[in-house]
């Protein structure tokens, strides 16, 4: 037990490290909020364009979506699939990586805690800004509370399982390139394929009813799908604690098989040159 | 009398010293055949999202205010095409906060040449090809649905609107190049005029409002380049002017140059 926690704290310690390092790009930090702001809005002057056209073809409530498109920029660094470290590509490519084995620790877990630590940092500089705005803008781009207390909690609870999904899909990406000498096209296809299955081009509610069904059961719409659309109240209540449920599988479902693969990647490594 | 054809010639060679930048590039870039075919490819699917949600919103919604799925598709092709045109072109501008802070301007500045000339021959993407092969592929798309009668005016204005386009896009890297000297590092915020163009440019400005209208008409000239002469390809106007606003909007690319003059006057060296 005392072991468990031993080793529990070294992740702790390298999480703290990594949040800390994330912390210290602040000018970086400020263009990407203006960035994410104007994205934000021009986002939501599409939408209203297409709401004046034909409102009777809009799947959610205008509110709702302009909750869910703020969320969506608030939170951009918990669920992109670009920000992916290149720190991690390079050490597979260069061989650096024999160093990070050389440690004590498993290489799964340590980059793990590594990549959650950084997703967060980097959403919590962003998020608090974007959205005190948000929250003052005139309708319709306004931003509304959740309807009541557990909608946030629950809200909480499925943006950390997102995350947890949006991580350990990357880990795979990051065990695949093991397997390839340039991970480039790799990483390309999953970032591409991630953007419209998590409902980032557009959400998953635009999608026509028969797509949107097999979308959903999908891992990339465990991600920020759910807890957007629990946040706006899209879903609630059965829909909701489905949706979560579902989360949770795949959350157990991709570490499994990301721990696997790292386990045949560091079976057949052969790190040359010296 | 003498001095007088040593100018012409510096003249001539100039761009012929362009063009051999850009072959040593494309040379270069040929050393790495499949990397380069690959980062074309990825170009190709990176702006191929933006279609699809584009078609399934118009499977919903069938309009957006008074402009059909054709229109839109006209639109957004051809912003992507004079984004990547422009990239392809102007790419050593984006590269040139590293060129600034590696003090590689220093270097440029010692030889006898024009500066913009060295800093355009210093990088030249052709990877963006991939983007416009695609931009070119939704544009026949468009345009066999959209029911344009083709004339020559109408064919006019598209390649007034592609040249417009590209030299609006170039004027804005010009300028985020020209405030390298100051900051000696890119501002990303700059992203908000050349990637969100290209992302919310996929739409007829007008739909975004009389505000937006007008800012992209007066400050920015984004609107001369695509709502103004998209009215006029389709026939919604007749006013012959429209057709040839693309080639005012070159007109921005003047407070670009004089503004990167007074920062090449003001540059004081760095890097070492």
């Amino acid at each position: 037990m005392s072991k468990f926690f031993a080793r529990r704290k070294r992740y702790v310690s390298f999480f703290k490290l990594r949040f800390a390092m994330g912390l210290q790009y602040r000018t970086a930090a400020l263009a990407g909020i203006m960035t994410q702001f104007v994205w934000g809005f021009m986002e939501i002057s599409v939408f209203r364009a297409f709401h004046q056209s034909n409102s009777a073809a809009f799947p959610m409530g205008f509110e709702q979506l302009a909750s869910y498109i703020w969320m969506q920029q608030a939170f951009l660094a918990l669920f992109m699939t670009w920000f992916m470290e290149n720190e991690i590509f390079d050490s597979i490519m260069d061989g650096n990586i024999c160093y990070e084995l050389c440690r004590p620790i498993d290489i799964y877990d340590m980059w793990f805690a590594r990549s959650v630590a950084n997703r967060t940092s980097r959403a919590l500089l962003r998020c608090i800004p974007v959205l005190s705005a948000a929250f003052f803008l005139p309708q319709p781009y306004r931003m509304i509370l959740p309807p009541d207390p557990l909608t946030f909690i629950c809200f909480i609870a499925a943006m950390l399982l997102g995350m947890t999904v949006t991580v350990s899909l990357c880990m795979i990406i990051y065990m695949l390139s093991f397997f390839t000498v340039s991970p480039q096209g790799l990483r390309i296809i999953f970032a591409m394929t991630a953007e419209l299955l998590q409902g980032i081009v557009i959400p998953i509610p635009f999608f026509p009813p028969r797509i949107q069904k097999i979308m959903e059961l999908l891992p990339f719409a465990s991600m920020e799908n759910v807890p957007l659309r629990i946040y706006s109240g899209n879903i609630s209540g059965m829909e909701a604690a489905k949706a979560m449920l579902l989360q949770a599988f795949w959350v157990i479902i991709l570490t499994a098989a990301g721990k696997l693969i790292c386990r045949s990647a560091m079976n057949k490594i052969t790190v040359q040159g010296g | 009398m003498k001095s007088e054809t040593q100018v012409k010639e510096h003249r001539v060679s100039a761009l012929k010293l362009y063009l051999h930048y850009i072959s040593i590039q494309i040379r270069s870039m040929m050393q790495y055949k499949k990397s380069f075919f690959m980062t074309m490819f990825g170009q190709f699917l990176t702006s191929f999202n933006a279609f699809i949600g584009i078609h399934f919103l118009f499977l919903r919604f069938h309009s957006i205010e008074d402009y059909s799925y054709s229109d839109v598709l006209l639109c957004v092709s051809i912003v992507l095409m004079d984004f990547s045109l422009a990239e392809c072109i102007a790419r050593g501008f984006d590269s040139f906060p590293k060129i600034v802070r590696q003090g590689g301007f220093d270097r440029i500045m010692t030889r006898p040449r024009n500066e913009i000339l060295q800093v355009l021959g210093s990088h030249f993407e052709l990877t963006r090809i991939g983007r416009m092969i695609q931009g070119a592929i939704v544009f026949i798309y468009g345009t066999t649905h959209a029911g344009i009668e083709w004339n020559f005016v109408r064919v006019l204005t598209v390649i007034f609107m592609l040249i417009g386009g590209t030299g609006v896009f170039c004027g804005i890297f010009l300028i985020n190049a020209a405030l390298c000297f100051f900051t000696l590092e890119g501002l990303e915020v700059i992203n908000i005029f050349t990637d969100g163009a290209r992302e919310y440019g996929a739409y007829p400005i007008d739909v975004y409002g009389k505000r937006m209208m007008r800012f992209c008409t007066f400050v920015i000239p984004y609107s001369l380049v695509q709502v103004y002469p998209l009215k006029f390809l389709t026939g919604r106007s007749d006013n012959i002017l429209y057709a040839l606003l693309p080639l005012a909007a070159l007109l921005f690319l003047i407070p670009g140059y004089v503004f990167w003059r007074f920062g090449v006057r003001k540059y004081t060296s760095s890097g070492s």
